[in-house]
């Protein structure tokens, strides 16, 4: 069993889908913090048999909205001086621009210069997105 | 200004706004035939149409305005890597409303937000075509005299048929007291996403069967769709199916006397040329009706009525 030691301040990512993680680190950019991160896999969960985590150092101003888009299941925790001061889950923003990219070959997005990947969310129960474009569903990988 | 990209756009009224100006221009083309005059659309087709294409030409030309445009995308800057946006803007200082086509989805949207001229979606790849929509419910109400209160079926490539989805979609949405028939091929039926979230989840009937024997005899509307060879994962099994999906008239025979049977055309080999002659089949009159939908909607967009 590995061990990684708890944080002092921080944002713990938890119950992420099994294989996630590391898209989740692309999506939020965390390669571009000077904060420590701990990428956590197959770690053994009572509610989803397996899952991943990921676990970062200090109080970094990271835009989380986008987390809802990738797995709207993950369960954010702040930690403050070791103690969790919020649990929650992410939000479903209405609109992403420019974070996701519509896989539809079809889409006008896949030739023209300059458009930025633009998808609406339909259905606030599924946490269904739309390319605004072509109307394609966005498919999670995971989640 | 206001652009027409899906047919969902256009709310209840505004519908049946277009649908009443039709009606007139219909009835009294004389009275419009010089409505546009000074006006200029342009038809924007990067991939090749017949109907749609002239039938806008005509429009325009009906209405006394002018045409411009181009038919391929092998005739426009597109062949030089120009992008969607950048030809908008350009030809927003050529012409005074624009109706295009693209075989890629969601660029008439592109266009409209570059745009200082109304856009017109004359059909993005398989995704919308809302003046073939409005085209067919001017046909139903024209017809039919109602848009509530039918039970159509729609038969063929139900899959890949946005002319099918649109119709479903605005129906769905705008009309009471449909039921829809879906007939098709299990290979070609219509989307999960489209009986889910249109259907189920507003409570609208609707039923799927196999052969087109099984649901004619209900039908108030039958709306027939070309089933593509190439949509078939192997050809024997589109030759085990393709004939149930052709109407005769020994097809017709327990059909009802006064149900219309459209098709947004071209048509292959689905409706045998035999019934042309019957007084059901009002596909080609469906087609010319669709130059004066969108004599109407050109008006409304330039803000002339």
């Amino acid at each position: 069993m590995l061990n990684i030691g708890g944080l002092q301040d921080g944002i713990v990512l938890d119950h992420i889908v099994c294989g996630g993680a590391m898209a989740i680190y692309s999506y939020l950019e965390l390669d571009k913090y000077d904060c420590t991160v701990a990428i956590i896999k197959n770690a053994k969960s009572k509610k989803m048999g397996t899952k991943d985590m990921l676990k970062i150092d200090g109080l970094a101003d990271i835009n989380l909205d986008v987390l809802g888009v990738l797995d709207p299941n993950i369960t954010i925790d702040v930690i403050k001086n070791g103690v969790i001061i919020e649990k929650r889950k992410p939000l479903l923003p209405k609109e992403v621009t420019g974070i996701i990219k519509c896989q539809n070959p079809r889409c006008i997005t896949s030739i023209e210069q300059g458009i930025k990947h633009k998808f609406k969310l339909v259905n606030e129960t599924t946490g269904l997105y739309r390319c605004v474009y072509c109307e394609q569903a966005f498919k999670r990988r995971h989640g | 200004m206001k652009h027409l990209i899906s047919p969902l756009d256009l709310n209840k009224t505004e519908i049946d706004e277009l649908i009443a100006i039709g009606n007139k221009m219909y009835e009294n083309p004389k009275d419009y035939s010089s409505i546009c005059q000074g006006k200029k659309i342009a038809t924007l087709f990067y991939e090749p149409s017949t109907r749609t294409r002239l039938s806008f030409e005509a429009a325009m030309l009906n209405l006394g305005g002018n045409v411009l445009g181009f038919s391929s995308a092998d005739s426009s800057s597109a062949a030089k890597g120009e992008s969607v946006a950048d030809t908008i803007r350009v030809i927003s200082a050529y012409a005074d409303i624009a109706a295009m086509r693209h075989p890629k989805e969601g660029a008439p949207m592109v266009a409209s937000q570059h745009s200082s001229i109304p856009i017109i979606n004359a059909g993005d790849g398989g995704h919308n075509h809302p003046t073939q929509t409005l085209t067919d419910l001017f046909t139903i109400k024209r017809l039919k005299g109602r848009l509530d209160n039918l039970t159509i079926g729609f038969c063929g490539d139900l899959k890949f048929g946005r002319t099918v989805h649109s119709l479903v979609q605005t129906l769905a949405r705008y009309y009471t007291n449909i039921k829809f028939v879906f007939i098709s091929p299990e290979e070609l039926t219509i989307p999960s996403y489209l009986k889910k979230e249109v259907l189920e989840d507003n409570n609208i009937p609707f039923c799927e069967v196999r052969l087109l024997d099984d649901a004619i005899a209900d039908l108030d509307i039958l709306y027939m769709t070309r089933v593509q060879r190439e949509r078939f994962f192997n050809e024997e099994d589109y030759v085990r199916l393709k004939d149930f999906y052709i109407l005769t008239n020994a097809k017709l025979k327990s059909a009802k006397e006064d149900m219309l049977i459209m098709h947004p055309l071209p048509r292959v080999n689905e409706i045998a040329t035999e019934v042309d002659e019957d007084p059901r089949a009002v596909y080609f009159k469906q087609a010319e009706l669709g130059v004066y939908i969108r004599m109407a909607l050109i008006c409304r967009l330039l803000g002339l009525l």
